[in-house]
Order: C-alpha cells, then structure tokens, then sequence
C-alpha cells in the first residue's frame, strides 16, 4: 500500500475555491499562476505571488496540500519563464509541481532537489516503462493518468512501479489526448500545450439567434442549442458538424466523467489520490463537488465492501455536471 | 457506460406578478439606482482589483424575467450609467440567478451549462469579469455593507442556501 491512499486533490482557480476546498474536505488542492505556464489560462482566473503566499498560509494552517501545475510546454524563447516559475513554486513552500515537460523536470530535479514532482495528465504517460523512465530520470513521485486506461490497465500500471498514482475522479472530459491535442489550434491559432488553454475567451463568442445559441470560434460556428437543449463548453471536440449531409456530434458528445461508483476499486488499487476536474470553476462548484467527494472517500475508507453512492451525492454532481449525461469514460470497458 | 441524469437543478424563481411589476419600472432610473448603490457598496472593495483593460468598456445586464436592461461602465470611480447602445458585454439571466451568483451559491458554468445564463459579445473581456470578482471572498464584500443591510445580506444568502 502507497503511503497515501485516494487523497482528494481538488481545483483552485481562486484564493476563495482554494479556501472552499480546504473548507470542505480536499486533502490538497491544485493551482496555476497567471500566465500560460499552466493549462488553465483563462483571463482573470489563477494566484499571483501575493495570493499564493496567502493560499499556502491558508492550506497549510490545515494542514492540505498545495499543488501547483506547471503543466504546459515551453517554447525555446520562453523557456526562462517556465524556470522562474520553478523556482516561485518552490520558494513560495508548494508540496509539490505537476510538470508535463522533461527539460523542465530536468531543470527542478537539479535546481531544487528537495521539490516533490508529479507528472502532469499533459504529459501523456499511460505505460509502466513511461512513467518509470520520469522517476529514474527526475525522481517523479507521482503520475496523473490520462484518461484512456481501463481499470484493469491502470492496475497493471500500479504493479509495475513505485511511483503513485492519481486518477481523475469527476469533471469535464475531453478527447483523451491530454498534451498531444492541437484540435482547438485549427480555430484559434493557439496550441493549448503552448498558450495554456483550449477555446480561449479572445476567441468564443456566442449569440443568442432565432434558430438557438450559437457557438462560434474565431468566426467558425461549431453548435447551435435548441431552447430546450443543455449547452457545453465551447471546444471544437465537443461541437456538432454535418457530416455527409449529417449533422451531429462527430467527435464526442459533452460529457462528464463521474468516478464515485468506482472508489472502492480505485482504493482496492492503492490509487493514491483523486483529481477532480474544474480550475476554471467558481468557488460555489468547488464547495459542492469536495463536499460530495470528501464523503464518499470516508465511506469507501471506512467501508469499502458496502459502499454505494448516495443517490443525493449524484444529483449534486449531475447538477454541476457539463453536458446531458455522465460517464466512467475509460475506465470501465471491456474492449484493450 | 452511460446513465442519464437527473434533473436537480435549482429552479427558484421570482413570482411573475412581481417581475411584471418591476418591469414597468424604466430603465435608466434603475440603472442610476443600480450603479448608485454599487459604488457606496462593493465598490470600495473592488476598486484595487486590476481592472486595466476594462476600463472604458461598456456592460449590459439583461435581467430577463423584469424585462429589463442596465446599461454600464467601469471607470476609476466605479460603475457609470450609460446609454443603451453596443454594450462590449451583456450577460443575461433571471433576477433571482443573478442574486444567486452574487451570493456566490451559484457557480455561473452551471448556469450556463443549463441555458440559464448567456454571456455574448466579448467573451474574453465577460470572463475576465467573472473570474476578477470569483477572486474575491465573499466576506470582503459583504464588510462593504453598512451593519444592518450586511445583516439583511446574510440572512438572504442563508435562506437560499437552503432552497
């Protein structure tokens, strides 16, 4: 058994989401400066020296855990930038940095032996021989899996390594090529793994038109909800395109990942800890999706062999949750 | 694997007597009244936030069970009434989610995931908003309200906490 087990590691976009989290439960939270060095730059959104600092002070007083993502790739003209923002992380007193980029890895291994690594979903490790190679090569010490492994997969995972593992529990779900996806370039011109986000605000617009909401990047319309219909991010992986005279989702339905059903084998497992979804979200979503999980992880701890999900904890996340319906994406099927 | 959803998503509405009756108020007043109350509220807890690139741009708040719109600006002394014409943003929803989202028991993607908020124009300048002010606790604004209005402010978000 890991050190850890199924610790709740949940997002921060704010000072007060990370205070609603601590407040509510999460062993530890995870956050991002406000610049694309992380993969959620969105306008406003993100901590400053100042408000790191007092996260930190606020996190650690109860003792939670404070992540911060570093988990985009820099660009050889920007690459100063991504270092300095190491070496913020590591004097500001995180747990840890979740990094996606080897040379950065390289560099924080060397320049502040004593900083906790994990890699970062972005980095797209979803094998043994990956994941082993960033632990011997930059003392990694945990991995967040993307979210293309079933269950058994992630258990051979588990087997053949030392490192932890986190899995993501409950969110948005996108196409499940974390750090290789490029989809909303096309539209935008901005790679997510560079500029840090996908669909970014400078480029979405939406109107509200006789034939429904539409959606549009940078000029392209990619849907257009009925009055009635539930809307979703506005990511070109989740628009609807006519196809051969056809008009539907072509690429993916939006879709929520929702993991509670599955926590006692994730504890079975040893997962170390559990991510949930959602930095770009206000401290009011922060407040209620910990909440949920703080519960169902003391129930799962305290019983594993009977526990069943509250029919109240899933109305809550069903609630909060993008698109008509949720999934447990990867992780439970059948097919290799 | 996929199960569907349940619907539990909060429906608290205004009586519609009440929004028509509000809706026959007109427009400009209730923005004078709107911005006027804000500036001697919140604002002052508002004023240090970085708002460059926001200043000069002009918002519109459709508040759509009155029928009503306010029209406003951002200036270094806080909101200004403006004229009703091409606002840079407009955010539309009822008066009651908008009271929720003050709050702050509403988180707005959940709004706008059930078609109950609508941001259009300049999204980037919309969400910056949002977030700017997602970024301030809700106890610092609520010390910006004189003894007995902070008093009536928390008495209100406790009672819709529980519906």
């Amino acid at each position: 058994m890991p050190a850890t087990l199924l610790e709740l590691i949940c997002p921060a976009g704010s000072l007060p989401a990370l205070k609603a989290a601590v407040d509510h439960g999460a062993d530890g939270v995870y956050l991002g400066l406000k610049d694309n060095t992380n993969a959620r730059n969105f306008s406003g959104l993100n901590f400053d020296a100042r408000s790191l600092a007092e996260g930190i002070g606020y996190a650690h007083g109860k003792h939670r855990k404070v992540l911060l993502a570093l988990n985009t790739y820099p660009q050889p003209a920007t690459l100063s930038r991504w270092q300095q923002a190491v070496d913020t992380a590591a004097e500001a007193g995180v747990d840890a940095i979740i990094l996606a980029d080897p040379g950065l890895m390289a560099y924080a291994s060397k320049t502040h032996p004593d900083l906790r690594l994990h890699l970062s979903v972005q980095g797209s490790a979803t094998n043994y021989e990956a994941i082993n190679f960033y632990h011997q090569h930059f003392g990694i010490q945990r991995a967040v899996l993307p979210r293309v492994l079933s269950l058994p997969q992630v258990e051979n995972v588990r087997r053949h390594t030392p490192v932890e593992l986190e899995l993501f529990g409950f969110g948005g779900l996108c196409v499940m090529v974390e750090g290789r996806c490029l989809l909303s370039s096309y539209a935008c011109g901005d790679s997510p793994n560079t500029f840090g986000a996908c669909s970014p605000g400078h480029a979405v617009r939406w109107q509200q038109t006789p034939q429904g909401m539409e959606t549009r990047l940078n000029g392209v319309l990619i849907d257009r909800y009925a009055d009635h219909e539930k809307a979703g991010y506005p990511t070109l992986c989740k628009g609807r395109f006519e196809v051969q005279g056809e008009t539907y989702y072509a690429l993916e339905e939006p879709t929520s990942l929702n993991t509670l059903e599955l926590l006692p084998e994730m504890h079975r497992l040893g997962i170390a800890a559990v991510k949930i979804e959602g930095r770009q979200r206000s401290p009011a979503y922060v407040a209620q999706v910990t909440q949920v999980w703080r519960a169902a992880i003391d129930a799962v701890k305290a019983n594993a062999e009977n526990f069943r999900p509250q029919t109240s904890w899933l109305a809550q996340l069903d609630k909060v949750s993008e698109g008509s319906m949720h999934t447990l994406g990867a992780y439970y099927r059948p097919w290799k | 694997m996929a199960t569907n959803m349940t619907q539990a998503v909060q429906k608290t509405k205004m009586p519609e007597i009440v929004g028509k009756l509000l809706g026959q108020l007109p427009a400009w007043p209730a923005t004078q009244a709107f911005v006027t109350a804000f500036n001697l509220t919140v604002w002052k807890k508002l004023r240090e936030l970085d708002w460059d690139g926001i200043h000069g741009r002009k918002f519109c708040v459709v508040i759509k069970d009155l029928q009503l719109a306010l029209h406003f600006s951002v200036t270094q002394k806080g909101l200004r009434a403006e004229k009703p014409v091409q606002p840079d943003v407009i955010f539309t929803a009822s008066l009651m989610d908008f009271i929720r989202l003050a709050l702050r028991l509403e988180d707005p993607d959940t709004l706008f995931f059930n078609r109950r908020l609508l941001i259009e124009g300049n999204t980037d300048v919309g969400l910056r908003v949002k977030n700017m002010l997602d970024g301030v606790e809700f106890e610092t604004l609520l010390d910006s309200f004189p003894g007995p209005l902070g008093r009536v402010v928390m008495y209100a978000r406790k009672k819709l906490q529980q519906t």
